[in-house]
């Protein structure tokens, strides 16, 4: 399991500009980082190299922020490695809410999954040999 | 020449209409001292008995009835018979989840009709008139007020309530219609609605509208009468005191006459509430001077108006309200209907961990109100998966919208980015007012 901070931004000119130099300024680090955008508003997903550091400066610049843990696998890269994990979890019943990644320098990649069965996904994958990343 | 529904009545004069006036809140003052505690209790506060009151110029002494007394009286305290004489309810939005609650003897929808009946002669219309009501049916009384008027004189009613604009103009242009009813706003939405379904007024009968439920500028006025080539009469009135027809304009559109010999009208400082001279602005206050399910004494409206006493070239002897200009709270009309900010905030309340941070943004889009609502996000409502947030905040337009009567844009926004205002009106902004 990885821990992502979720944060609410307006979908607005500049809004995410000012985001990150929140950021900046407190000098942490993006991994990786996705938006999930509504026509008024986004939801932003980060992994920092300081989420509670993170989750601490922006609040004290006003955002509402929330931190949670999301599973993390790591995949090989070559093709249909995703697809090896992904399927796994078809006809079980787990549904998939959204992933996004990261590389690593090796080739590899991370892909941070968010399931609406963390529990029953995090065991499929032990038992099927998959390995669980955690930062 | 001008026609009358009522010429006796709406000719009278000066001094007819004082002795009927007194009469009359002789007559109410004494049933509301006996039948309704509140009143009793008000009037002896200041030392008050009925027997000091022996004409329409002591309704000064008389204390005055706000909003929170009915309220404080809900459902049925107000009452000045028993509910079995009561033959209907209405009710509007109060300042908090409940409503206000009004109730009417036959006698008292007698009374409202032939004030309504007056003022659809006063616009021209008669027995022969074919009159769509567009006004909504139900609690509001804008639909059943105008339409028991309607029935009244004899016209031919159409009840064709609120939505369904295409179907209504196919009525108004079938039917040849004369007269139409409705909100100014939904006015304009029809005749813009009219040249989409490839319609000219020409197509139509229209000859005039009878409006009401919100506030309309002399601008507005000449759009609406300039686009359905129909001449656009105000009408006014308030659930409290019967619903419309309690003033209405004639043909010379110089003011709304107000049915004066059942509603008694003031106009007082809005800060000391001390009675000013006609033409001076104040805070509008209504007598019922002829009700018996549930007479009001000197109601304040919370609308601000002026009076005029002279003359008027079509022969009434009424005294006229002149537009009406705003409020002295911080209700807001949309589309007709009465919202109260603090109604909104009670909402956000209920939905726990939500705190009231708001901001209410009116606007008048293709001639239509749009309310529109901005919350701030807090931790409470915030997930890491976006139809979370997303499905708590169509939960929150719901609840809205059920609270308020009217469907309004739920926006989310970032913390801290409202203003924070000491004064609730500086919560609203009313883009109406700018156009």
């Amino acid at each position: 399991m990885v821990n992502q901070i979720a944060v609410f931004l307006e979908n607005k000119s500049g809004k995410t500009s000012r985001f990150l130099s929140v950021l900046r300024d407190a000098k942490i680090n993006l991994l990786t980082v996705t938006i999930a955008e509504s026509s008024d508003y986004g939801i932003l997903r980060a992994i920092t190299d300081d989420n509670e550091k993170a989750v601490k400066v922006l609040k004290e610049n006003g955002y509402t922020v929330i931190r949670n843990d999301v599973l993390a696998v790591e995949v090989d890269g070559r093709a249909g490695a995703l697809l090896d994990v992904v399927s796994l979890f078809d006809g079980t019943g787990i549904n998939i809410e959204y992933f996004y990644s990261y590389t690593l320098d090796d080739n590899r990649a991370i892909i941070l999954l968010k399931v609406d069965d963390v529990l029953k996904a995090s065991e499929l994958l032990d038992k099927n040999g998959v390995k669980q990343a955690s930062i | 020449m001008t026609n009358y529904y009522d010429k006796k009545a709406e000719t009278m004069s000066a001094s007819e209409k004082e002795n009927l006036q007194s009469e009359k809140l002789i007559k109410t003052v004494k049933l509301a001292y006996e039948r309704v505690p509140i009143y009793r209790e008000k009037m002896k506060k200041v030392g008050l008995t009925p027997a000091d009151i022996k004409s329409i110029r002591d309704i000064s002494k008389l204390p005055y009835t706000v909003k929170q007394d009915l309220r404080d009286s809900y459902p049925f305290g107000m009452f000045a018979t028993d509910r079995k004489n009561i033959v209907r309810v209405h009710a509007s939005s109060a300042t908090t989840g409940k409503l206000t609650v009004v109730g009417y003897t036959k006698y008292d929808l007698d009374v409202w009709s032939e004030a309504v009946a007056r003022a659809i002669v006063s616009a021209g219309g008669s027995q022969e008139s074919i009159i769509h009501v567009a006004f909504g049916y139900g609690l509001f009384t804008g639909g059943l007020g105008l339409h028991y008027g309607a029935e009244l004189l004899g016209a031919n009613v159409v009840p064709a309530s609120g939505g369904n604009t295409k179907r209504q103009l196919m009525l108004m242009k079938d039917f040849g219609t004369d007269i139409l009813c409705c909100t100014p706003s939904y006015a304009v939405y029809l005749a813009e609605e009219m040249s989409k379904y490839g319609y000219s007024p020409e197509d139509f009968n229209l000859k005039a509208g009878i409006f009401g439920a919100e506030a309309w500028s002399e601008e507005m006025r000449k759009t609406i009468e300039s686009k359905l080539k129909i001449k656009a009469y105000d009408i006014y009135g308030l659930s409290e005191i019967t619903g419309p027809g309690v003033a209405s304009e004639c043909e010379y559109q110089e003011g709304m006459h107000v049915q004066d010999d059942y509603f008694y009208p003031e106009v007082v400082d809005k800060d000391s509430l001390e009675p000013i001279a006609y033409g001076e602005e104040g805070e509008l206050v209504f007598t019922t001077l002829d009700k018996e399910g549930m007479p009001l004494i000197r109601y304040r409206t919370r609308d601000l108006a002026s009076l005029n006493n002279t003359p008027c070239k079509c022969g009434r002897t009424s005294v006229r309200l002149n537009k009406i200009t705003g409020r002295t709270d911080d209700m807001l009309i949309i589309r007709g209907v009465n919202v109260f900010p603090s109604q909104i905030e009670s909402v956000l309340l209920n939905r726990a961990g939500v705190e009231p941070h708001y901001h209410i943004n009116v606007d008048r889009v293709n001639n239509l109100d749009t309310i529109e609502i901005q919350v701030e996000m807090s931790e409470e409502l915030m997930s890491d998966e976006a139809k979370v947030v997303e499905s708590l905040r169509a939960k929150l337009a719901e609840d809205m919208a059920s609270a308020i009567g009217i469907s309004a844009k739920l926006t989310l926004v970032s913390p801290h980015s409202l203003a924070r205002s000491e004064g609730k009106s500086n919560r609203i902004t009313d883009y109406r007012k700018l156009k």
